[in-house]
């Protein structure tokens, strides 16, 4: 029982980093139905841009993860404009394949930089306590609570505000957004603002939790986020947080009663058995046909 | 007629989609306080003369707004000067509520106490709006929805509202009422330009009307001239 309740807690923490990525992957969807397969590789920038605040500013964690957060989004702004905003009446196969470009571009790029794995430093003093056999560290509560206020922040924009609703009406119909007087561009852009920031956020939190950091390690992340997304609903937000969670929980608990090198496969098969029965995604609907 | 305000004015437009010229060099005009209907059947170019004028689609020629030339404006900022479109099939954003659909219109105002005031006018002129507020407009029927494209229209407050086929697919009971609004919203000081196929009823509300055919306007007049020509009444009237 306390073993399973130690997986539990693992599990909040790595489903709660998938998590945020796969957001960043179901807003770009929601308003581009595009996957910005440069993602995962934003999300391994947001770990460099921890990495250099920490080692060369010397910044403590706060003043970093905002410097990763605000860098990664602008990085994404700029992403979209000069990359993906050319190709929006193009096939959306072009716009992916683009995006894959990108992410090996911003892989090599810090490769340049970055030819040896980084060691990250610790930036949050880690206690562990106790409770009935349960060990919890501080670092994993802190990943923990502020995934879920990041998450509930980005719920309520898009629930809440203007700029949200805008959002949720691209996702809908780009064409007549403009009709309402909403600069189409500045709403995509903050969309990917958004989306990007959280990915960046990610990468300073794994880059504490596992911190040796690499420019590859954004791939293999970032397709899980990506799976996590679609097995939410692609392009839904809750969705995106629910999978997060559901992939995070399944590799922790295949990982602990099983040995260890099963896990993705273990994992993965559960997921492609989920999609036969639910192919929209655990909230994702078939979308209504317009008349 | 010199004594009139012009409003829109549309100068030898052209518009086309590759190869083809969907309107041929139009011209014509909507002077304030007037509906002014364009008719015509499928691929007119009616929805497309629309498009230009909210900035949707490129063209050749010259728009021109209360003497503006609106060709370098986007179309979030042709709104904003004033013109709203209802666009064709309605547009509800159907992932959002009725509130929210017409909150979103209200993007380019900042006074708030009018944006309230409007709010009230839109569901005093559409009762069943304010009853469902908080429902999705994809769940609407088409005449609500319609309903709903006219309020947000009303929301952004424009000077002036383009219609794109209101009575698209309506039962009749509902066209006629859609159209004793939008006389309404016309008395109360919105210039309207309506596009329409079904020319017996947009011909009776218009002051002025114009028949395009395959991108040309071929026949002009008012309402009750155009009415009565026996040329447009084989053509749209059905005989």
């Amino acid at each position: 029982m306390t073993y399973l309740l130690q997986q539990v807690l693992n599990a909040l923490q790595l489903g709660s980093i998938y998590a945020l990525i796969a957001l960043g992957y179901t807003m770009v969807y929601g308003i581009l139905t595009m996957i910005n397969f440069a993602h995962g590789d934003l999300f391994m920038v947001g770990a460099f841009f921890c990495f250099l605040a920490a080692t060369f500013l010397h910044l403590p964690f706060v003043p970093t993860l905002l410097i990763a957060m605000i860098g990664v989004a602008l990085l994404g702004v700029l992403i979209e404009r000069f990359a993906y905003k050319p190709l929006r009446q193009a096939p959306r196969v072009s716009a992916i394949i683009t995006a894959l470009g990108v992410g090996i571009f911003l892989e090599n790029f810090t490769l340049v930089f970055a030819p040896y794995p980084q060691h990250v430093p610790t930036l949050i003093k880690n206690t562990t306590w106790v409770v009935g056999g349960v060990s919890i560290s501080s670092l994993q509560l802190i990943i923990i609570a502020l995934s879920l206020v990041l998450m509930a922040f980005l719920d309520f924009i898009v629930r809440k505000t203007m700029v949200g609703m805008a959002m949720r009406a691209i996702s809908w119909d780009k064409a007549i957004v403009p009709l309402m007087g909403i600069p189409l561009n500045l709403v995509i852009s903050a969309t990917f603002a958004l989306g990007t920031s959280l990915g960046g956020a990610a990468g300073v939190m794994y880059a504490l939790a596992f911190p040796v950091i690499d420019p590859y390690m954004g791939i293999l992340i970032g397709w899980k986020a990506f799976i996590a997304a679609v097995v939410g609903g692609i392009g839904n937000i809750r969705g995106a947080m629910i999978g997060g969670f559901i992939l995070g929980g399944v590799e922790i608990l295949v990982a602990a009663f099983l040995p260890s090198t099963y896990r993705d496969f273990v994992a993965f098969t559960l997921l492609l058995v989920l999609l036969i029965f639910r192919p929209y995604g655990i909230l994702g609907k078939p979308r209504p046909q317009k008349v | 007629m010199s004594n009139n305000n012009i409003l829109l004015s549309i100068q030898d437009l052209t518009i086309s989609y590759g190869n083809i010229k969907a309107v041929k060099g139009i011209s014509f005009e909507v002077n304030e306080g007037e509906i002014v209907t364009l008719i015509g059947a499928n691929g007119a170019g009616k929805s497309s003369t629309l498009r230009g004028i909210s900035g949707l689609v490129s063209y050749r020629g010259v728009i021109s707004f209360r003497g503006q030339d609106l060709k370098s404006i986007s179309a979030d900022k042709i709104v904003a000067k004033g013109i709203a479109q209802v666009p064709e099939g309605r547009g509800i954003f159907g992932n959002l509520t009725v509130l929210e659909n017409l909150k979103l219109a209200t993007w380019s105002r900042k006074d708030k106490q009018e944006i309230r005031k409007d709010y009230q006018r839109v569901f005093d002129i559409f009762p069943r709006l304010s009853e469902r507020q908080g429902q999705l407009g994809g769940t609407l029927s088409g005449g609500e929805q319609q309903m709903l494209a006219v309020g947000r229209a009303l929301m952004s407050r424009g000077t002036m509202m383009l219609l794109d086929e209101p009575s698209m697919g309506l039962a009749p009971v509902l066209v006629r009422e859609i159209f004793s609004v939008l006389k309404e919203i016309n008395q109360s000081g919105t210039t309207i330009l309506l596009v329409e196929q079904n020319a017996n009823m947009a011909l009776q509300v218009a002051s002025r009307g114009y028949v395009l055919e395959t991108g040309v306007i071929s026949h002009t007049g008012t309402g009750h001239e155009l009415l009565g020509d026996p040329r447009v009444k084989e053509a749209y009237l059905g005989g």
